[in-house]
């Protein structure tokens, strides 16, 4: 039986001990968000949260999470309000297919509470864990470096103008 | 007005939130898991299929091609392809046999219990050896498909100065982040449907009408996790799989790949060689151009004249020459069919006609601006193929690129030894890309897209995809702006062969630039039925809604109809080979490391005409993720086989993609010069950031270090043995 908190939800998951934590998430406790991408640690895909640190889920046994915080994609949005980065992904078109996206939110939602004005080359070592093929990063480091810089950016209208 | 704004797209709440359902995330009850028993030969026959009877088969369901009830293919252009190798597998990975079993890893375990017999047989996987080889794969000489275009004097009687080059470049794959995965189940009037990650639902829907030998089936698309090509044609063959598993078992199947398989298995960019010889004036004008090629096709036909055909019409480049020779093979060799990827046979020719006008400038010694500038087309001027160009771009995205790469690089901070043995190049590439099917294939295909009206609701149907570029909220701009309605009013029905007309494939793009235009007429259509049940004269849609007394669904249908304005001749290749053309301007900034051959990425500026921007931030985003594709063709995506045709390097560790640190700035510039055809002046954009990036990397490189790069990818190996 493992135990811990999923999005500050108490959850007691029967699963064998080395069984990969992004299965547990996935299939038992129906967390679809976080996606497999490769299986093997280099995709970030399945990104989660363990006590606040990024880890790929699909490296990590179950048992590892045992007692600990886990965040995922759906734990982002709080009392019915996107995190500003979810937000930030919106308005200047962070997300495409849509795959990598959870990963990639997760992943900067560590390095914003760590960093909350991350500068280009900063967003872009931390994510550097992270594979996205659709956007070539660009909107994302605008959405991650622009996600807490304050309400009145018009971040969309700015990034690409059409002349 | 809905039109040039860059509205966040309308599925992005669901991505962001993970609430967005791909088909890995749905689970049926009671579903079982499928996997694939794959071929380890290049060429052999398949003498016998038995089951390791030391493995407890309980509960697991094995599928061969005798299982099949209808044709044993998958049906594309040509009938080809087997779903199941049935006695001969002709490249490695070919799919042998289905195992269904209550857990994936159970099933991923029985497929390792599988035993295949084979009986080795000849094969190659030389494409240049390929045409006329003894071991026949493909009808007697092994060609798929062999095209030749000629325009003025005839080859070798023009005078001038010569220069000969030989092109070459290697598989891409797509590498979309989702492999591909479908779920097939059982339906209570014995059909059969499927849901899962692909671009076309009608080809797949296609492909198991043939191969169950019914109709009573519908192709659903889930969330699908990118395709850039790779699900073009390939969820085709899942499906069929997941299809007879699902037959056989009486349950839902789930059939997803794992990376390493998908990487070995699924279709790729074709591998081409180039033979361009060109003849120019000395001041540098094209005075005469022959270019031939080959196309390594892999084992079966797939998509591959087609390919070829692209490839062939982009092969002068966005250059003018009054004497032209255009010719090219596709072959088929014993590795797996290689397919669709985003530009489809241009961004090949695109590297091989831009590499040689760098050898042309080389040679007799001016600018390689300069001899762009002198050559690019213009508006009625005609292409290769006879067709006369209007709405060109070329000067415009040159200007445009030029002017915006003055301002100051950004600075490097992520390589700590930068600038120690550093190379600062920069290069410039032009191109042009054919918006659309090749030549009349609107014509063939007649694309339909419906629009529902229910109270003030219009529900646009169609099966034109969105894997990520924006579908879902570009029809509903186009829809609402014709109808003059607010966009809340409009929204999208799920891409499901019962519910929406069959629009064509979502494909050569054509997406928002034909079956945008469909919606657009759709939408007239619409105002129209409105105006004759209310026999009110007025356009305005809220007056024409107030004045309908019946509550019924309104629906209509439009049709894309020939209007003539696309002359194509398929047996002679002559006219106009698309409706229009995209043009770009790819200027790079990039520092190679003299002591390891790297090529870092400083900035990548890209002016690109996209006639109209339905949505701007949408359209930068294909434009931003098309040129980072490329220049990890360029520099680090390699595909390496082993001896019997089989990836080596079937994994993200060492298929090398670009992350965020290796991406370069951007800056892209969106060029509107409209097209009369298109929704609201709009071109295709899909393909065309794929087409010059990996030139223009060429040309830096050469000009920081002198090392002249003519195949791809430009590995840091091969910049350090150039140099
Ligand atoms: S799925 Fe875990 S890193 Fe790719
Ligand atoms: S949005 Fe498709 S992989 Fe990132």
């Amino acid at each position: 039986m493992i135990r811990f908190t999923v999005n500050d939800q108490d959850v007691a998951l029967d699963a064998p001990p080395m069984s990969r934590l992004l299965d547990v998430l996935r299939e038992g406790a129906r967390l679809t968000g976080t996606k497999e991408g490769c299986g093997e640690g280099e995709c970030g895909a399945c990104t989660v949260l363990i006590d606040g640190v990024a880890v790929n889920s699909c490296l990590v046994p179950a048992i590892q999470a045992d007692g600990c915080r886990v965040t995922t994609v759906e734990g982002l949005a709080s009392d019915g309000r996107l995190h500003p980065v979810q937000e930030a992904f919106l308005r200047f078109g962070g997300a495409q297919c849509g795959i990598c996206t959870p990963g990639f939110l997760v992943t900067a939602k560590a390095l914003l509470d760590a960093n909350p004005h991350p500068t280009r080359a900063e967003a872009r070592e931390a994510l550097a864990g992270n594979l996205c093929r659709c956007t070539g990063y660009q909107k994302i480091i605008d959405a991650v470096t622009e996600a807490l810089a304050g309400p009145d950016v018009d971040a969309a209208a700015t990034s690409t103008p059409a002349c | 007005m809905t039109i040039g704004i860059g509205i966040p797209r309308a599925d992005g709440a669901a991505k962001v939130t993970g609430r967005a359902l791909y088909v890995d995330d749905l689970r049926p009850e009671g579903c079982l898991y499928g996997a694939t028993v794959r071929s380890e030969r290049a060429h052999a026959t398949v003498l016998a299929i038995t089951l390791d009877p030391s493995y407890d088969w309980t509960g697991i369901t094995l599928v061969t091609a005798r299982d099949i009830p209808g044709r044993n293919l998958v049906a594309l252009i040509t009938e080809d392809q087997p779903a199941l190798a049935d006695g001969v597998v002709r490249h490695v990975t070919e799919p042998i046999a289905l195992v269904a079993a209550p857990t994936r890893d159970r099933a991923l375990e029985a497929v390792k219990h599988v035993q295949v017999t084979y009986g080795d047989l000849p094969y190659n996987l030389d494409p240049e050896a390929a045409e006329g080889h003894p071991v026949a794969i493909y009808g007697t000489d092994n060609v798929f498909k062999r095209i030749a275009i000629d325009k003025g004097a005839a080859a070798g009687t023009v005078a001038g100065i010569v220069h000969e080059g030989t092109y070459r470049l290697g598989l891409q794959e797509q590498l979309y982040i989702e492999p591909q995965g479908m779920i097939a189940s059982p339906r209570e009037d014995g059909g059969m449907t499927v849901i899962g990650s692909m671009q076309c639902p009608y080809y797949v829907h296609k492909a198991l009408k043939a191969l169950l030998g019914h109709d009573r089936l519908n192709a659903v698309q889930a969330a699908t996790g990118g395709g850039f090509g790779g699900k073009e044609d390939y969820p085709s063959m899942v499906a069929a799989h997941a299809a007879l598993l699902a037959l056989k078992t009486g349950k839902p199947v789930k059939l997803i790949y794992r990376r390493d398989e998908d990487l070995r298995a699924t279709t790729k960019r074709h591998p081409a060689i180039f033979r361009i010889r060109s003849v120019v004036a000395p001041d540098g004008r094209l005075l005469e151009w022959t270019a031939s090629t080959i196309f390594d096709g892999g084992a079966y036909n797939t998509l591959t004249p087609v390919v070829l055909s692209r490839g062939i019409l982009h092969l002068t480049g966005p250059y003018r020459c009054e004497n032209v020779h255009l010719s090219g093979v596709a072959v088929a060799t014993h590795t797996p069919p290689n397919g669709a990827f985003r530009g489809f046979g241009a961004p090949q020719a695109m590297w091989a006609v831009e590499r040689h006008m760098d050898r042309i400038a080389r040679g007799i010694g001016v600018d390689p601006l300069v001899l762009r500038r002198l050559n690019l087309l213009r508006d009625g001027d005609t292409t290769a193929s006879g067709g006369v160009l209007t709405d060109t771009g070329g000067f415009a995205v040159l200007d445009a690129a030029l002017a915006a790469a003055e301002a100051p690089l950004p600075p490097i901070t992520r390589h700590p030894g930068a600038g120690t043995n550093h190379a600062r190049g920069r290069g410039l590439a032009m191109v042009f890309h054919g918006c659309g099917f090749t030549g009349n294939g609107e014509a063939y295909i007649k694309g339909k897209v419906g629009l529902e009206l229910r109270g003030s609701r219009v529900t646009i149907l169609t099966a034109s995809t969105d894997i990520g570029q924006g579908t879902e909220t570009i029809f509903p701009q186009i829809v609402a702006a014709e109808l003059g309605v607010p966009l809340e009013w409009v929204d999208m029905a799920p891409h499901d062969t019962d519910l929406v007309p069959d629009s064509g494939p979502t494909v050569a793009s054509r997406t928002t630039m034909v079956v945008g235009g469909v919606a657009q007429k759709a939408a007239r259509k619409l105002r129209e039925a409105l105006q004759a049940e209310t026999g009110l004269a007025t356009g305005d849609i809220a007056t024409l809604l107030a004045a309908r007394t019946s509550s019924a669904p309104l629906r209509v249908e439009h049709q894309y109809i020939d209007d003539g304005s696309v002359q194509w001749n398929p047996d002679t290749y002559q006219g106009d080979a698309y409706p229009t053309y995209g043009w770009s301007c790819a200027i790079v900034d990039l520092d190679v490391d003299r002591d390891t051959g790297e090529v870092l990425y400083r900035r990548f500026i890209s002016a690109t005409d996209v006639g109209r921007a339905i949505n701007p931030v949408l359209a930068a985003g294909q434009l931003e993720g098309g040129a980072l594709q490329a220049l990890g063709w360029a520099t680090s995506e390699e595909v390496v086989l082993d001896a019997r045709g089989c990836m080596r390097n079937d994994r993200l560790t060492n298929y090398i993609i670009p992350t965020a640190a290796d991406a370069p700035e951007m800056v892209t510039l969106l060029i509107e010069i409209p097209f009369a055809g298109g929704p609201f002046g709009a071109k295709g954009i899909g393909e065309i950031p794929m087409d010059g990036p990996a030139a223009a990397v060429a040309q830096a490189i050469e000009a920081a270090t002198g090392a002249v790069l003519d195949n791809l990818p430009m590995t840091p190996e091969r910049v350090l043995g150039a140099m």
